[in-house]
C-alpha cells in the first residue's frame, strides 16, 4: 500500500492545526467571500443530510407514535406501537437472535481476524495473495455469496450429503433447517464475510508498531507469542475499539445476510431486527410497529457509535 | 511496510522449520475456507444439471458448459419476466454510474471546504454528515418511500440514484476530508497569496493531487451501490430493479425444477463486476474499508 501523494493517514492533530488561521491572515473582503463560499459549497450536502437523515429520523419517530397500519396516518396515539412491539413474541426472537448472533459474530471475527493478522505478519511468502483471498468476501454482496452458502448448508445437497457420500452415513449438519440452530448459520457466513476485514485493520496497525520495542523485548529473551500478547496487542488497543464498533453496528444492520441465507426461517426462528422491521412495515401493514422497531435499532447504533465518533473527532482531529 | 518481526533474526533449527510449515498450513486452510463458496459457484455454474445431481459437491466440471451462463443471462425467468439477468444488470449500471459520479463530486467539494476553508462549526457539520455512514437504513425506509412517491420518483432508477447519492455522501465526504487534511495548508496559502480563488485552488491544486483518493472513493461507491439490496428491494419496482434484487428473486423462485447451475451462473453475473474491480484494484478497496476506522 504505497502511494506517492502525501501520507494518507495524518498522525494526530499537529499537521492539521495551521489551516483555520490561513484565511484570517489574508483578511479583507475577498477572504470573507471565500470563507462564505466554503459554507455555500457544503450547504447542499448538509441540507440533504439534515433532511434525509435527521428529518427522516424525526418523521419515523412521529410515525411510531401514530396508529399507522397499511398507510402512514398522522394522528398521534401515544406510545401504543412501542407497547405493542414489546408484546410481540417475534420481536423477542429477533432481539435474542441479535444478541446471540452479534456476540458470536463480533467475538469470532475478532479472534479469526487477529490470528490471521499476526500469522500473516511473520514474513509470509505470498502475503499479498493471501490477503486478497481473505478479504474478497467484503467486495461481494451477500445476496451473491449467500447463493453458495445456502447450498453448502443445505443438508440435502451440501456439506452433510458430501460427508455422507464419503462414507459417513450418520453425519448430520442440518443447522439451517432447525429452529434452534438456524441463527448459527448466520454466524458462520457473517464471520466468513467480515473476518478478513478485521485482519486488514489489525495488520495495518501491526505494521505501525515501533520495531525497536520488539527488538528490545526479543533481546531481553521474550518469546514471540509473549511479545505479541504482552506488548504488541496492548499497544494497538484503539484498533480493538474501532473493530468492535464497526462489527457491532454491522451486526445490528445485518439484513442481506438473513434474506439470502434463511429468509428469517424456519418460520421466524432466525429473524433479526432488520428483517422484523421490513416484515412489519412492508408485508404485514404494521407501519407504526415497524417504525418503532427501526427506532430501537437506531438507538442501539447510536449508543455504540456516538461515544466512538465523539472521541475520534475530539481526540484525533483538532479543529 | 515491513513485517513487525523483520527486525528479529530468522529462527533456526528443526523446530523452527516445523513451526514454519505449520504456519503456512494454517494460512492455506483459511484460504481454502474463504475460497470455497466462490469456487463452488464457479465450478457449479459450468456443470450440467445431470452432473450436479450425480457428481460431488467439490468436483470440477467434467463437461465444461456455458449453457447455464447464457440461460441465466437472457432466458431465466425472474418472476414472470423471462428475459434473464441482462436487463437488471443494465439497470444496475444505469443506477451506479450517475450515483457514483455525483456522490464522489460532492464528497470531494465537501472534503476540500471542510479542511482548507474551515468555518465555525465545520467539525460539527462533519460529525453530523459522518453519522450518516452508520445510520441503520431501516429508520429512513418509510419516509424515503413516501418522499420518492411525492417526487414522482417511486420505483424508478432516478429515485434509486437520489437515494444512493444522499446516503453515499457520508462516505465520500469522510474519504476526501481525511485525505485533504494531510495535504499541507501552505499550498493553499501560497495559492491564495498568488490570487487564486476557492474553485481555482480546488481544480488546479487539490484535484491533481487527489487521484489516489478519487480511485478509493469511486471503487468504494461502485462496490457499495452495486451490491446494495435493501434500497433496491424497497424502492425499485418490477422492471427497474437492480441486479441483486433480480438475483434474489431468481434464486428464491420455488416454481419448477431447481436449476442450481443457473442460480450459480446468475450469482456470478451479479458478482463479477465488483469481483473484477476488487481483483484489479484491491488495495484501493482495502483503503476505503479501513479509512473510516483507523484513527486519524
Amino acid at each position: 500500500m504505497t502511494l506517492q501523494t502525501p501520507s494518507y493517514r495524518p498522525a494526530a492533530g499537529e499537521e492539521a492545526a495551521p489551516s483555520s488561521a490561513t484565511p484570517h491572515k489574508i483578511g479583507g473582503l475577498r477572504a470573507l467571500a471565500q470563507r462564505h463560499l466554503s459554507k455555500l459549497v457544503v450547504a447542499p450536502s448538509f441540507a440533504a443530510i439534515l433532511l434525509f437523515v435527521y428529518g427522516f429520523i424525526v418523521w419515523t419517530v412521529y410515525i411510531s407514535f401514530t396508529n399507522s397500519r397499511m398507510l402512514p396516518s398522522y394522528e398521534l396515539v401515544g406510545a401504543d406501537a412501542f407497547a405493542k412491539l414489546w408484546r410481540i413474541e417475534r420481536w423477542y426472537v429477533a432481539i435474542e437472535n441479535l444478541l446471540i448472533f452479534g456476540g458470536l459474530f463480533i467475538g469470532i471475527s475478532l479472534i479469526v481476524g487477529i490470528l490471521l493478522a499476526v500469522l500473516l505478519d511473520q514474513r509470509i511468502r505470498g502475503e499479498g495473495a493471501l490477503r486478497t483471498i481473505y478479504l474478497y468476501p467484503m467486495a461481494l454482496s451477500f445476496i451473491v455469496t449467500g447463493t453458495a452458502w445456502k447450498w453448502i448448508l443445505n443438508p440435502g445437497i451440501g456439506i452433510q450429503q458430501f460427508v455422507r457420500d464419503l462414507g459417513f452415513p450418520g453425519f448430520t449438519f442440518d443447522w439451517i433447517v432447525q429452529q434452534d440452530t438456524a441463527v448459527y448459520t448466520l454466524v458462520i457466513a457473517a464471520v466468513w464475510q467480515s473476518s478478513g476485514f478485521v485482519m486488514a485493520l489489525f495488520l495495518a496497525a501491526l505494521r505501525g508498531v515501533d520495531q525497536e520495542i520488539i527488538k528490545a523485548a526479543y533481546l531481553d529473551g521474550a518469546s514471540l507469542p509473549r511479545i505479541y500478547w504482552g506488548i504488541v496487542l496492548p499497544s494497538i488497543r484503539p484498533v480493538f475499539m474501532s473493530a468492535f464498533v464497526i462489527l457491532a453496528h454491522l451486526a445490528v444492520k445485518s439484513y442481506d445476510l438473513v434474506v439470502a441465507l434463511t429468509g428469517g426461517g424456519p418460520g421466524y426462528a432466525s429473524d433479526l431486527p432488520a428483517t422484523f422491521m421490513y416484515e412489519m412495515t412492508f408485508r404485514r401493514n404494521q407501519i407504526a410497529i415497524g417504525s418503532a422497531s427501526a427506532l430501537m435499532m437506531l438507538a442501539t447504533v447510536v449508543a455504540i457509535i456516538v461515544p466512538y465518533l465523539y472521541s475520534e473527532l475530539k481526540g484525533g482531529k483538532r479543529v | 511496510m515491513s513485517s513487525l518481526t523483520s527486525a528479529l533474526p530468522p529462527a533456526q533449527g528443526t523446530g523452527a522449520r516445523i513451526a514454519r510449515w505449520g504456519l503456512y498450513l494454517i494460512l492455506l486452510l483459511f484460504a481454502a475456507y474463504y475460497l470455497l463458496p466462490l469456487l463452488l459457484m464457479i465450478t457449479t455454474s459450468f456443470k450440467s444439471p445431470e452432473e450436479i445431481r450425480t457428481g460431488s459437491l467439490l468436483s470440477l466440471p467434467r463437461d465444461f458448459s456455458l449453457d447455464a451462463w447464457t440461460y441465466a443471462w437472457n432466458r431465466a425467468c425472474i418472476g414472470a419476466d423471462c428475459r434473464g439477468m441482462a436487463p437488471y444488470f443494465l439497470n444496475s449500471l444505469v443506477i451506479v454510474g450517475p450515483a457514483v459520479v455525483i456522490s464522489t463530486f460532492f464528497g470531494a467539494l465537501n472534503g476540500y471546504a471542510l479542511t482548507k476553508w474551515r468555518f465555525r462549526g465545520a467539525n460539527v457539520v462533519f460529525g453530523m454528515i459522518l453519522f450518516g455512514s452508520f445510520l441503520p437504513s431501516q429508520v429512513i425506509l418509510l419516509p424515503m418511500a413516501q418522499t420518492l412517491g411525492f417526487l414522482g420518483l417511486a420505483g424508478s432508477a432516478g429515485g434509486l440514484i437520489l437515494v444512493h447519492v444522499v446516503y453515499g455522501l457520508a462516505f465520500t465526504t469522510l474519504f476526501f476530508r481525511n485525505y485533504y487534511v494531510s495535504i499541507p495548508d501552505d499550498l493553499v496559502k501560497a495559492a491564495t497569496i498568488d490570487g487564486a480563488g476557492f474553485f481555482q485552488i480546488f481544480t488546479r491544486i487539490m484535484l491533481p493531487l487527489s487521484l489516489p483518493i478519487l480511485v478509493v472513493t469511486i471503487i468504494w461507491q461502485f462496490t457499495q451501490i452495486w451490491n446494495d439490496f435493501l434500497f433496491g428491494a424497497s424502492f425499485a419496482a418490477g422492471g427497474a430493479q437492480p441486479v441483486t434484487v433480480a438475483l434474489n428473486n431468481l434464486v428464491n423462485t420455488t416454481t419448477g425444477v431447481k436449476q442450481y447451475n443457473v442460480d450459480m451462473a446468475a450469482a456470478m453475473i451479479a458478482g463479477l463486476p465488483t469481483l473484477v474491480v476488487y481483483v484489479l484494484a484491491g488495495k484501493y478497496f482495502i483503503r476505503g474499508l479501513t479509512a473510516g476506522s483507523v484513527k486519524g
